[in-house]
Parts: C-alpha cells; structure tokens; sequence
C-alpha cells in the first residue's frame, strides 16, 4: 500500500469535483438522486481523501481498509471519488448511464476500487459486518466502512446487522449515517421518525459520535479516532442538507428523483462552480 | 439427511480452515460436536435470516466458503433479495442449506413446508441446486460442496430414499442416477420421494411394467442428456417432487426437453398443483392427500400407460385400484 491518501487541492476541492461530476453524469444520463449523492459528498470527499486506506495501483490489495456503499443510489458520487483518486480514467465517469457502460445507476462490482455492488437497501451493513468478521477471525488490522442513509435505517435488516456487530464488539466496523432527514418521497419526520436516533444507536451497543456532515474537519476528526469506544463498532450520525451546493436543491424532496437539466443544470452547474 | 450432512462437515472442517458454518439459530443439539470442535468455524447470528445472508456473503468476498444452515423457507425465501444481491451477483461462495425439504415438516404446517424452493432458488444465475434422494447423496452432495466454488443451494429431505449407491460409484454433480433400469415408463424424482418412485416401481413390476428410475440430486443444471435418452427409450416421464409442480423439477424437465424437441410418450408433473399443504399430517400421510405416495404413482402410471397402448387389462387394473 502506498498509504498517499493526500489530495493535492485539500479536501474541499475533492468535493467540488465530486459534485460537478455527479451532475453532469446525472444530467448526462438521466440519473436520478442528485440530491442524497450532494448530501454525502464532503464524507466521501474525507473518507477517500485521507482516512480510507487505499491504493488505486493495487485496488484488491488484501490489507486496504474496504468500503460499502450501502445507499447505492448515490454510485454516481462514489464513481466520481474513485476516478478522481485514479482508480480508472475520469473520462469513464460520462459513459454513467448510457448504454454498454459498466456505470450503472447503483454501484457496479467490477469496477476498481468498488468493494461491493449494492442497489437495494438495508444490504450493505450486513455484507460490511461479514467482511469485519473475517478481518477479525484473521487479525487483520484494516477497518470496514459502510455509508447508510438514514430511509434504509427504515430496514428491519440494518437492524439486525446493527445488533449483530454490537454482540460481536466489531470495533473494526465504523458506519456513517448521512443524516439528511429526507427520504424517497417526503421528509423522515412524516415517514417514520428516527429520533431519537442517536439513541437507538446508543441502546444497540453502538459507540456513537455526532457531526456536521458537511464540515471537513470535524469528519476527519471523527473518522480518525475510530474505534470511538474500545470492543464497540462506532456509529457517526453526519447531519447533512439534501442536495448541499446547489441551492434550489437544498433540503427539498423533489431534488431526490429530479433530474437536472436545461436551465436548471446550467444554474446548479454555476452555482458548484462558484463554490470554493 | 441433515445428521449426514452435519458429520461430513465436521469430518472436513479441519482440513478446510476456510470453512464456516451459520446458523440462523437452527440446529438445536444436532450441531454441538461441530461446535465444540471448531468454534471458530461456527457462527450463531441469530433469528435474522436476512443478515445471516448478508453476512455470508461478506465473508465469502473475503475468501471463506460459508454455509448458512435454516430449516424450510428461512434460509432462502425470508432472504431471497440477499441471496439474489450480495450472494448471486457477486457470485459469492455461499453455499445454502435447507433442512427440512418438501413437507418434512409435516405437522408444523406450512409456513415450514419448503414447496418453491428449487423453482424460485434454480432461476437464479449462477446459482448451483442441488437435492439428494438418499443418505450417499447427502453426503456426498455435501463433500462436494465443501470444494465447489460459487453459489450454491442443497436441500436435505427428513425423509430418505433406500441408498442405491453402488460399491466404489461416485458422485457426479449435474449427472442424473440411474437407480433402476427398465423401459416401460420413466419414473424421475428428486429428493426423499424417491423412496415412493422405488414403491411404485415395485408394484408396476407386478403389472408387468418395468421401470426406469432416476434420481435427480443436481436440478441445476440439469441432465438433459439421461432425459432425453429417457424420453426416447421409455414409454413416457412421471416426474415425482415434493414442490409445486411449476418451475420445479416437472417444469425444469418440460422446459428442457420441450427444448431439445425430445418428446415422451406421455409426461406427467406429479407435486402441488397451486396448493398450500394445508392438511394437518405426516410426511407420508401428505404425500398420500396430495396424491404423491406410492399408490399415486402406481395409478398414474398405469393410467398414462393404458392411455397410450389402449390396453384393456391395464385398463381393468386401473379401475379395479381404484
């Protein structure tokens, strides 16, 4: 592993890029999800600009920390991260969607650096959780992340891999809820309330830290001191804004499935560009 | 069936420290030497069949060769989308295990009656099924398993048919057994009801009619080639399943040789027919209700024959069994 896990612009402009991609490649293809792929963007900015420890010149070695995308509707962003990191050209990224490409809406599997493929929800803690076990029965040293979203906290099976990695004190499994309060159709208030959510975590024998899920600084920090307790998995409930940096999109439920085009790409696209 | 299949993979688990077993909390007593020999090889998740699939395939990407163990529907239809996603599409090392096949269960009733399995569990790409008949079957479908890469189901039968393995035979995955030769009718089953096929076969012995019967332990794929010898050397096919007749072995069967264009004599799906086995009963006293027992065959048989050869005497045999 060459452990250069350094972004040359820092972070932040990782995160740019990552959301100007997202939304060419959603215009582009007709991709929905624009909203929960921005909400997320600054954690995988921070995860794969310096906490995750990955190689894009040995993709599979055995000893880099692994990644699921548990809410594989945000592939488009995570695409955009692994090409930015080199794991395969960035011209790749505009083929997401169209036909023959190997980008599908949901994470594909064959590409390099993509862990697992996932799509439907509820999937990803458990298959995480699997992968921490084996890493223990070994005693390999990697971690194992997993991003949820908060709509597939919905899923009993979350549940049962959340009490599942408590039992088995998975201290090497860390998983980042993108907390944006909005799910599919309508806000997680008018759905089915979370709160108290930390809570919930709390009384699964989860370990749990709460941050801005858009502020650079206080992710790294949280994601550098994992495990949060010793023989516990840690849980980083990441409060975030549907559709963070592009305004009209903010925290609205339309942006979860609308796609962006026309006049309404060409302002978002100011607007990503603008930011700094 | 499932003790046969528990003593091969505590005999093999040493020498394969790859190897878990999960259970879906399932296995009460019959597991405890597995256990208490290799505990790092055994992993109780609990009642949380979805997980558990989950989980297996997690740690099969990272290079074990995991069985997850359940009785009836809870290790496939409970957590078929886990089973589809994360085991099938990543073509994860998993290999399924259901006690309790067909209507093993008996008494308990339906909700434990594992009745769609092979048709729902074979449409799955990549996905190997497999389903003894007897206790060699088991066994080796199990040692089997133990090497084979990828996705695979194998559903063991509380009911076992007679072991016709002969000395020194080996199992071949994927190949149809012969269990007896004959030429007037084909009698095709997989799993514990084989034993009613060898019944039938008997008492159509004493009609004069003479059996050929086959045990399908390898579903997927399927033997097309015995089929379609069967279907062209035998007067016609009676598939014998405990399952629903659609998409099972009756319906792999009419697929493949409809196929081919190697039409039986006759061909007859004999299983469920749109049904829930809702009677209260015995693995034998259902088979008996839902027309699957010996007697059944036997009649169906005689039936098809009659039919098809218009034979008066086996005509007045029909109808005096009746």
């Amino acid at each position: 592993m060459s452990g250069d896990n350094q972004m040359p612009n820092g972070t932040h402009a990782f995160a740019r890029r990552i959301r100007i991609h997202a939304l060419r490649m959603t215009s582009k293809g007709g991709g929905s999800h624009i909203g929960a792929i921005l909400s997320c963007t600054d954690i995988l900015a921070v995860l794969y600009g310096g906490i995750l420890n990955v190689d894009p010149a040995m993709p599979d070695h055995p000893g880099r920390d692994r990644f699921v995308l548990s809410k594989g509707h945000a592939g488009a962003g995570l695409y955009a991260a692994l090409a930015e990191r080199g794991f395969f050209p960035v011209e790749k990224l505009l083929t997401h969607y169209q036909d023959g490409s190997d980008l599908c809406g949901h994470v594909s599997p064959e590409l390099p650096g993509v862990d697992v493929s996932t799509g439907s929800l509820g999937h990803g803690l458990s298959i995480a959780a699997g992968m921490a076990y084996s890493a223990r029965l070994r005693s390999a040293s990697h971690q194992v992340f997993c991003l949820l979203s908060d709509g597939e906290c919905d899923e009993g099976s979350t549940w049962e891999a959340a009490l599942f990695a408590a039992h088995h004190g998975l201290s090497n499994l860390v998983v980042v809820v993108d907390y944006n309060r909005i799910q599919g159709i309508a806000p997680v208030s008018e759905v089915v309330e979370l709160e108290p959510f930390a809570d919930k975590w709390t009384a699964f024998g989860w370990a749990v830290q709460q941050v801005d899920g858009h502020n650079h600084e206080a992710l790294r920090a949280a994601l550098s001191t994992v495990p949060v307790a010793p023989g516990r998995p840690s849980c980083l409930i990441a409060r975030t804004t549907k559709g963070k940096g592009v305004s009209f999109m903010e925290n609205t439920v339309l942006w979860h499935y609308r796609i962006p085009r026309g006049a309404e790409f060409d302002a978002a696209l100011a607007e990503l560009e603008a930011h700094h | 069936m499932r003790d046969s299949f528990v003593s091969t993979l505590t005999e093999l688990a040493p020498r394969h420290p790859e190897l878990l077993l999960l259970t879906g909390d399932l296995g009460f007593g019959v597991l405890n030497e597995f256990v208490a020999r290799f505990p790092q090889q055994f992993l109780n998740v609990g009642v949380a069949e979805q997980n558990m699939s989950g989980l297996a395939a997690g740690l099969a990407l990272e290079g074990h060769t995991v069985f997850t163990y359940s009785i009836g529907n809870f290790p496939t239809l409970r957590c078929l989308e886990q089973i589809r996603n994360d085991i099938c599409y990543h073509g994860a090392n998993v290999k399924i295990v259901c006690i309790g096949g067909g209507m093993s269960y008996g008494p308990v009733g339906m909700s434990h009656h594992a009745t769609e399995d092979l048709a729902i569990l074979r449409s799955l790409p990549g996905m190997l099924v497999l389903s003894p008949c007897d206790l060699w079957e088991a066994t080796e479908a199990t040692r089997y398993l133990v090497t084979h890469r990828g996705p695979a189901y194998i559903r063991l039968d509380k009911s076992t048919a007679p072991t016709s393995a002969q000395p020194g035979e080996s199992f071949q995955p994927g190949a149809i057994r012969t269990v007896r030769d004959g030429s007037d009718v084909t009698l095709v089953a997989t799993g514990g009801i084989l034993a009613e096929a060898l019944l039938a076969s008997d008492a159509l012995a004493a009609h004069g009619v003479f059996c050929r019967v086959l045990s399908v332990h390898t579903i997927k794929p399927l033997d097309a080639e015995t089929l379609t010898v069967a279907a062209s050397e035998t007067g016609g096919i009676i598939s014998i399943e405990e399952h629903a007749v659609n998409g099972g072995l009756g319906g792999a069967i009419a697929e493949t040789l409809m196929e081919i264009g190697a039409f039986p004599g006759f061909f007859v799906r004999m299983g469920l027919r749109d049904t829930f086995s809702s009677v209260v009963g015995t693995q034998q006293y259902l088979r008996k209700v839902y027309g699957l027992d010996a007697a059944a065959i036997t009649r169906t048989a005689l039936a098809k024959l009659a039919a098809r050869y218009e034979d008066r005497s086996l005509t007045v045999e029909v109808t005096g069994r009746q």
